[in-house]
């Protein structure tokens, strides 16, 4: 069963000066599924990131991102802060940016500050302390509580962030992102530098994120593991360039997915090979 | 993994042995640099002879005093010091006093308060004692205002002046030309200085770190050289004077029948007006500080700390960082504004010299050595700064070396400040400050 886009890449080019990031890029990510980008180091992944999330404006193409409601934008029109506000599309990074003074807690009330600006009447009301606000933030407090019990950190609500370990500050860093209430929710390589056991939990979370709450989800990883079992639909960058889209099964015996990650056949390429499960 | 070889270990002995060669050493480079930087500053003088020519003399003995004081300071630093690897003052404090202190920490804001608010009643008779208060939380006030800018938004504003000097000029004007009186005016003075922070805003948006501090650095110089030369309008270096003095809501502190003292049937006293200042802008002071503790607690507070902890991630969840950005400007240059009008009325004469950049450096200073984001750090760095100032007045010529040295020791020693620690703005189960290590400031550049 095939749902409708959320969002369509036609024909993306980047340009920075006279290299070519990526390059005539043609994709789309579907509504409730985890679409992964995968290619090697330098192939225009987190590029590709960037112009989605309006960190760059693509010098060619279109970005057309669809709710499931039927509202419908075109992200390369707009700045970053409203692909966030009214798009709805949320982001990660590939090296963690928590607001590391602050509280657990405060990150994920950070991250609903545009409905709490309106409850607490652009300030002014909030100043006064309206019953209204007073409500407003009792109930961001419970959905930061909740989102904060799904990461597991609910116990280290009033630590700073900074204090975590890494693979906790990873996990606040996607409950901060779904604070937002995302349509689309981008993840720049959510797995780089955990365990085994934390990222076989940050499979089952990223599922239960697209089963339970509806959130596309588009993924840029390296580890193959988490790629391959947890992924609806793949797409492969080589050099800002697309060599293959299509189911997980499709990619792993793609001749030119294995070149590029591979490059040709030679002794390691069989051993490799036993190590992604083919 | 590599195999690590296994460090040989030293014994005692020759560990103590090495100290103390190391610490000869690093005296006699220090004894050295000494000599280097005083050998023609101490060493060697000219003064004027008898018959007008300058006189050549040295004074070798002042520069050996000078390096031997180095090299027995340095040596003393080294082998004492040094034993405990890296110094600090927190080491020297026992465990049962710190948790004493955190305790009465929680009742320092209200005594101090306490006090703040008796002053007039216990040092009525001592005129100089009450404008040096009124002083103290004038400053206190512009360090609340400075700390929205720097400590929470984290925009290093090196020309905070400008706005003191554009809420000081607007009072005088409005009040000058239109008659208005205080209480319109100073909202007015307020709004124009609020709109003054989003002039200099507007091209900042930007700039972070050094950038943002020497734009704003320029700004504040702009500020003052148009106050010098538009003469038509701010009366150029003469300033302007004969600003209408503040009146008890109506009631003018004069000796007349329908003055402040025959109204309340009390003695004519100059001193009334004095008081009456001292409440004016000890209440101007509380009125900042309820408004910044009630704004860390609102989105709009924490959009601002946020955007001093990661711009880029505010943006990524939706954050307008320019609205951000400039209602931090703006809201800091307001309360400069209104400290301005109170400036002006209680001065009655204001000038372009009264709004150098000095100011703004006194100011910062506040609100560094205080810790930024800390209230109550900044009301006590006031009051220890200015304090400290008129208390060395007698040892005029020291003066500006003692405050330098107290700087750097405060910088090396506590470079987060006096209050180093940010309280969270919201919690679930129990409130834990949060150590300055992990907080970001002005200075730290974004890493982006």
């Amino acid at each position: 069963m095939t749902t409708a886009p959320v969002l369509t890449v036609e024909h993306l080019t980047m340009r920075f000066g006279g290299l070519v990031a990526v390059s005539d890029l043609t994709f789309a990510a579907r509504e409730r599924e985890i679409t992964a980008l995968i290619g090697p180091n330098g192939a225009g992944k987190t590029t590709l990131f960037n112009c989605i999330t309006g960190f760059y404006k693509p010098t060619v193409g279109r970005l057309l991102l669809a709710h499931p409601g039927g509202a419908s934008f075109l992200l390369e029109r707009l700045p970053e802060f409203r692909i966030a506000k009214q798009a709805r599309v949320a982001r990660t990074f590939q090296n963690v940016r928590l607001f590391a003074g602050m509280t657990l807690l405060e990150n994920l009330l950070v991250a609903q500050h545009n409905p709490l600006m309106v409850a607490s009447g652009f300030t002014l009301l909030g100043l006064f302390g309206s019953r209204a606000y007073a409500r407003a933030e009792a109930e961001a407090i419970d959905k930061a509580r909740y989102w904060l019990n799904r990461v597991g950190l609910a116990d280290r609500a009033d630590d700073p962030a900074g204090a975590m370990p890494y693979g906790a500050q990873r996990r606040l860093e996607i409950a901060r992102a779904m604070c937002t209430n995302p349509v689309l929710l981008c993840l720049d390589e959510p797995a780089a530098g955990l365990n085994n056991r934390e990222s076989a939990e940050l499979n089952v979370f990223l599922r239960a994120i697209r089963d339970e709450h509806g959130t596309s989800i588009l993924l840029i990883e390296h580890d193959m593991g988490v790629v391959m079992e947890i992924s609806d639909h793949i797409v492969v960058l080589d050099y800002g360039v697309k060599i293959a889209d299509g189911a997980p099964s499709e990619v792993r015996s793609d001749a030119k997915v294995i070149a590029a990650y591979l490059g040709v056949a030679d002794a390691e390429v069989a051993q490799v090979e036993a190590e992604v499960g083919l | 993994m590599s195999e690590r070889a296994p460090v040989p270990r030293e014994s005692e002995s020759a560990n103590g042995r090495l100290d103390i060669l190391a610490a000869l050493k690093e005296a006699a480079i220090a004894a050295i640099v000494a000599f280097g930087l005083f050998a023609l500053l101490i060493g060697i003088r000219t003064d004027q002879g008898p018959t007008g020519a300058l006189v050549f003399t040295t004074r070798f003995g002042a520069l050996a005093e000078i390096v031997a004081a180095v090299l027995v300071a340095s040596l003393i630093r080294s082998l004492i010091w040094r034993r405990t690897k890296t110094f600090s003052i927190d080491r020297l404090v026992p465990g049962f006093v710190k948790a004493a202190a955190s305790r009465v920490a929680v009742y320092a804001a209200a005594a101090f308060l306490v006090f703040a608010l008796v002053v007039p009643i216990i040092f009525y008779g001592n005129r100089y004692l009450l404008d040096l208060g009124i002083l103290i939380v004038t400053y206190t006030m512009l360090g609340f205002g400075l700390n929205i800018v720097v400590g929470l938004a984290g925009l290093l504003d090196l020309g905070y002046v400008a706005f003191y000097a554009v809420g000081a000029y607007s009072y005088a004007l409005i009040a000058q030309n239109f008659g208005l009186s205080f209480w319109i005016c100073l909202p007015l003075a307020g709004i124009l200085a609020a709109f003054a922070g989003l002039l200099l805003g507007f091209p900042v948006l930007r700039l972070r770190g050094d950038y943002l501090a020497i734009v704003t650095l320029g700004f504040g110089e702009i500020i003052r050289l148009i106050l010098l030369n538009w003469q038509g309008l701010t009366g150029g270096p003469n300033g302007i004077s004969g600003i209408p003095r503040p009146s008890f809501f109506g009631l003018p502190f004069s000796s007349a029948d329908n003055g402040f003292a025959a109204t309340f049937g009390l003695h004519y006293s100059p001193t009334h007006r004095v008081v009456f200042l001292y409440y004016l802008i000890l209440a101007l002071a509380l009125l900042t500080n309820w408004v910044t503790l009630r704004l860390r607690r609102l989105p709009i507070g924490r959009a601002w700390e946020a955007l001093r902890e990661d711009e880029i991630a505010c943006r990524a969840l939706g954050i307008n960082t320019t609205n951000t950005k400039l209602t931090a400007f703006a809201m800091g240059a307001m309360f400069g504004g209104f400290a301005g009008a109170f400036f002006a009325t209680r001065q009655g004469f204001i000038s372009p010299e009264s709004f150098t950049f000095a100011e703004s450096a006194l100011v910062l200073a506040i609100v560094v050595l205080g810790g930024m984001g800390s209230q109550l750090g900044v009301a006590v760095a006031a009051t220890v700064m200015l304090g400290g100032f008129e208390l060395f007045r007698e040892f005029d010529q020291y003066r500006m070396l003692m405050f330098g040295a107290a700087m750097v020791a405060i910088v090396i020693y506590r470079p987060r400040g006096l209050v180093a620690t940010r309280t969270p703005s919201v919690s679930l189960r129990e409130r834990k400050d949060i150590a300055a290590a992990v907080v970001r400031n002005a200075r730290t550049e974004s890493a982006a």
